[in-house]
């Protein structure tokens, strides 16, 4: 370990240099001779009965080759699974429809599909088509929704898709032993993903009578569902996982992919289907918005005695990933605290607003936002310093969450807490009487890899060429955050093979080993350690045959820069391609494929949650300086630190990429990024709407990486993908406390939100 | 049935220092002709509405948004693209530093950031970080933080000084 060559370096990812010369073909740069192009027609309500559709003037509509409709589609409706093999139960796996049959339930549900010689003609079509809709009631408010009178999302089911609670202890006794208690209620708004590659695919028949599918896609694995759409076994239908242009959980569920399979099936064509950005933000799933109840007692010296929550968050029309979500808060609600009375609730409810998935952070940034907020208000009422009562409360290694889950890695978030206060430095004297500054921190803690109950599986094959190169073949998505390039780094340091001469096929059903979803913050953690896995059992048999060559215990024996050496200092090597050769010759396999199986437990029920749920934690903390203006209520981040420990920076390079692109997205859900949805109509169709941070409004993140060495991924590292967003938006909001006295408890802090506060406050004095 | 008829034009451009020719509609955007019909798909559509950047391109050295400019206003123009810039014989010097920077994740928006760039260098070659911010601000990263573009940049211009 100490002496490691590659990895741990800076390395140039091998997909930079094709992304920077413009070579890379993402998913809408690929075409195919005598291709079609799709079109989806979408509901323009979003709750209303179809009383019936008309495609028979789209259908005779010249160059259109076909137009579907529900009916048309083998099995329109079937379970949702995201990639787990596992049959796991418990309400985990939701309906998956293709297309709206008899009612639409949010606006933008897919409703018919059109194919045409011609994106123009297959536009026309969708104008053609005549559906007659009949307006029902729906429901908007997730706490509405749970009522026993609301309307039914999905006619013949409750609302109330699941409940999950967490006990420990007794929250009376603990509230009884409080000096202080901080009750609030939060709320957070729903997020876009907004990936700048909107989505996009190509389905094809190919001479075998496959359908194959070449999609910007976090799960590959979906294969088997688009299959079960078709009707057909699963090894007729290949997905080919393209270069996603940012994915952020949003790429995570079916997209393109049943639309496309379904539209090349018919037709017989290839087919191109490619979401404008208003279609794909009406479209595809959103970050939950919350609603979270916080109350939160404490001793005089700040030690934490009780916590009680409530969690309500609203899934929208269709389930997907919402339970999954929901248990991830649930478990990170108490954050990374030792708190000896806990009792927690949630709630994930349909309504009939846009459906609710994955986003960058799965559940975890909803609850930092208010476990964060609420250790602030409790320093402010006991007149501690809120880094002191942090310190106070984290848990240690060795320690439980309230779930039961031992915490069997170091924690390193004294560390983080201290460095990232160090970085931030002394407050910054403001220009002006308006603009006041503030400091402000937060920690978080975020799981990497998937429920322990999902039997999460990777596997990863290395093999080396006559020549000496070395091939990786495995299923991983890559997403842009490295997760190809990583893996390549830590063959090289194996092998003792240069970056330049490992070839990785990634992203492929049909050809690479399956590695399960780009999701979870685990693709390093698990495909990694397949990777490493596969890689050291060929080098193991390289070493072997070389032993035998060289008469040298295989034990002294390295394999580094081509060769093979003698550690031990007699200056006998060999080079690589000589040793290839004679395994090659002995008929002995120069290739591996190892599966690396994370932790498997079973929960004995799924209603209360107890005991290990997921494999580790990454832990760490953002700290913040702001300056508000009191006149206008606009905030400006002046200074943002990210502090987090990874474990083991496979590269550097990329940590700092995840680190800093995180801290970004994270500020942008705290200060701009909100998808308004009145009554189901998503006002906030486009990126002049939905409102991302520029070049201009970020400060230069400043990064701290730590590394305890105490992951469970390859060489000791732990996920950061995810983890890198959770504690920002509180960071932000205690800082602004600290600037201007005022506290927001719904995101985003918008310049009204804060302006409108501060009224308020001004208010309060003058009675006062 | 309603045939209205297009009127086309047919239109030459120099695409990365090669005449192109094709037929346009007048409301066809340079951006449709150069990926669809030219086959530079570099050229990435993030939002059709000059939300993104992601479509930026030098047209006569000056970066433009290809989705918010006509295919007809290219007539007889010159276009570079981020594959006109440079090769993997002979890269660019922002694509080099783009690259050692680890300023490139998912890559989506790197071709017109790149250009954006080198719009900015041509006309300024030694900008301050400001008016890196500046010129960038067009062009949406969701993956970076923009930290490390924005350094990209910076070098690029210091190693321009020296040479």
């Amino acid at each position: 370990m100490s002496d490691l060559k590659i990895v741990g370096k800076n390395v140039a990812r091998h997909d930079a240099w094709e992304k920077a010369l413009g070579l890379t073909c993402y998913a809408a740069d690929f075409s195919m001779p005598g291709m079609l192009y799709g079109r989806v027609l979408r509901s323009s309500y979003p709750s209303a009965r179809i009383l019936s559709i008309d495609i028979s003037k789209a259908e005779r509509l010249g160059g259109v080759k076909a137009v579907l409709t529900a009916k048309d589609v083998p099995k329109n409706e079937s379970i949702t699974r995201f990639g787990q093999t596992h049959t796991v139960g418990g309400g985990f796996e939701g309906l998956y429809r293709v297309l709206a049959d008899k009612k639409v339930h949010f606006m933008g549900e897919a409703v018919a599909l059109v194919a045409a010689e011609t994106e123009e003609i297959a536009e026309k079509a969708l104008d053609m088509i005549k559906v007659d809709y009949q307006l029902i009631p729906g429901v908007f408010d997730p706490i509405e929704a749970m009522k026993s009178d609301a309307p039914q999302v999905e006619e013949g089911r409750s609302n109330i898709i699941t409940h999950y609670e967490i006990r420990n202890g007794d929250v009376e006794i603990g509230f009884a032993e409080s000096d202080m208690i901080v009750e609030n209620t939060y709320r957070v708004p729903f997020i876009d993903h907004a990936y700048i590659e909107p989505e996009s695919g190509v389905a094809w028949i190919d001479e075998n009578g496959v359908i194959n599918i070449r999609v910007s896609t976090q799960m590959i694995e979906h294969f088997r569902e688009v299959a079960d759409v078709l009707g057909l076994p699963h090894n007729r239908v290949r997905v080919i996982g393209t270069n996603v242009g940012g994915g952020f959980g949003g790429k995570a569920d079916i997209t393109v992919e049943s639309f496309l399979a379904l539209l090349t099936y018919k037709t017989g064509r290839p087919v191109k289907l490619t979401y404008s950005r208003e279609e794909s933000i009406l479209s595809h799933s959103k970050r939950h918005p919350y609603v979270m109840y916080y109350k939160t007692g404490a001793k005089k010296d700040g030690q934490l005695t009780a916590l009680e929550v409530r969690l309500i968050s609203d899934a929208g029309a269709y389930i997907y990933f919402s339970p999954w979500v929901l248990l991830l808060s649930t478990v990170h609600a108490t954050g990374p605290y030792r708190i000896p009375h806990v009792a927690i609730d949630g709630y994930t409810v349909l309504t009939n607003n846009t459906f609710t998935s994955a986003n960058r952070g799965f559940g975890a940034p909803q609850v930092c936002f208010a476990y964060e907020s609420q250790m602030d208000e409790l320093a402010k009422q006991l007149g501690i310093d809120p880094f002191q009562i942090r310190k106070l409360n984290y848990l240690e290694k060795g320690e439980t969450l309230a779930t039961g889950q031992v915490l069997d890695h170091y924690v390193a978030l004294r560390e983080t807490t201290d460095r990232a206060y160090q970085a931030l430095g002394d407050k910054t004297t403001p220009k002006g009487g308006r603009v006041k500054v503030g400091q402000g921190f937060a920690s978080g803690m975020m799981s990497y890899g998937r429920l322990v109950f999902l039997h999460d599986t990777s596997r990863s094959q290395v093999s080396i060429e006559m020549d000496g190169s070395v091939t990786i073949r495995t299923g991983v998505q890559d997403l842009g955050g490295g997760q190809s390039s990583s893996l390549c780094q830590i063959v090289s340091e194996v092998l003792g093979v240069p970056m330049q001469e490992i070839k990785i096929y990634i992203s492929d059903s049909a050809l690479t080993p399956l590695a399960g979803t780009g999701t979870a913050t685990r693709q390093l953690y698990m495909s990694g350690n397949a990777t490493l896995m596969a890689a050291q059992e060929v080098g193991r048999i390289l070493l072997s045959k070389a032993g035998e060559m060289m008469r040298i215990d295989p034990r002294r024996l390295d394999l580094m820069d081509r060769e093979v050496i003698d550690r031990e200092g007699t200056g006998k090597s060999l080079a690589l391609t000589e040793v290839v050769k004679a395994c090659a010759s002995d008929g002995l396999p120069l290739y591996n494929v190892s599966l690396f199986k994370a932790p498997f437990r079973n929960l004995t029920q799924y209603e209360r949650i107890e005991g290990q749920v997921y494999a580790d934690f990454t832990f760490g903390s953002h700290a913040v300086e702001v300056a508000v203006d009191e006149e206008t209520g606009k905030v400006q981040v002046l200074k943002l630190i990210s502090c987090y420990d990874v474990g083991k920076a496979i590269n550097p390079l990329s940590v700092e990429g995840q680190l800093e692109g995180g801290a970004i997205y994270g500020m942008g859900y705290a200060l701009t990024e909100e998808i308004i949805m009145e009554k189901g109509v998503t006002k906030t169709p486009s990126l002049s709407e939905y409102i991302l941070l520029t070049s201009m409004d970020v400060p230069d993140v400043q990064t701290v990486i730590l590394e305890s060495g105490e992951g469970v991924g390859p060489f000791g590292a732990k996920g950061i993908g995810e983890p890198s967003v959770v504690s920002v938006a509180p960071a932000i909001c205690n800082a602004v406390y600290d600037a201007i006295g005022v506290r927001i408890f719904d995101l985003p802090l918008t310049p009204e939100k804060i302006f409108r506060a501060l009224e308020e406050k001004k208010k309060r004095l003058k009675f006062d | 049935m309603n045939k209205k008829i297009h009127k086309t034009y047919f239109i030459e451009i120099m695409v990365n220092g090669e005449w192109k020719e094709t037929d346009v509609t007048p409301q066809e955007t340079l951006l449709h002709v150069l990926r669809e019909k030219l086959g530079y798909t570099e050229v990435k559509e993030g939002c059709g509405k000059g939300d993104c950047g992601a479509c930026a391109v030098l047209l006569n050295g000056k970066p433009v948004n290809a989705c918010l400019t006509l295919a007809l206003q290219a007539q007889k123009q010159k276009v570079i693209t981020v594959k006109g810039l440079g090769t993997p014989e002979k890269p660019h010097l922002l694509q080099d530093i783009f690259v050692k920077h680890g300023a490139i994740q998912c890559g989506f928006c790197t071709s017109g950031m790149i250009i954006t760039a080198e719009g900015l260098l041509d006309r300024n070659p030694s900008p301050t970080r400001e008016e890196i911010r500046e010129a960038i601000s067009g062009n949406l990263c969701r993956c970076t933080g923009y930290k490390k573009i924005i350094e990209a940049i910076e070098d690029a211009s210091k190693k321009l000084k020296r040479h």
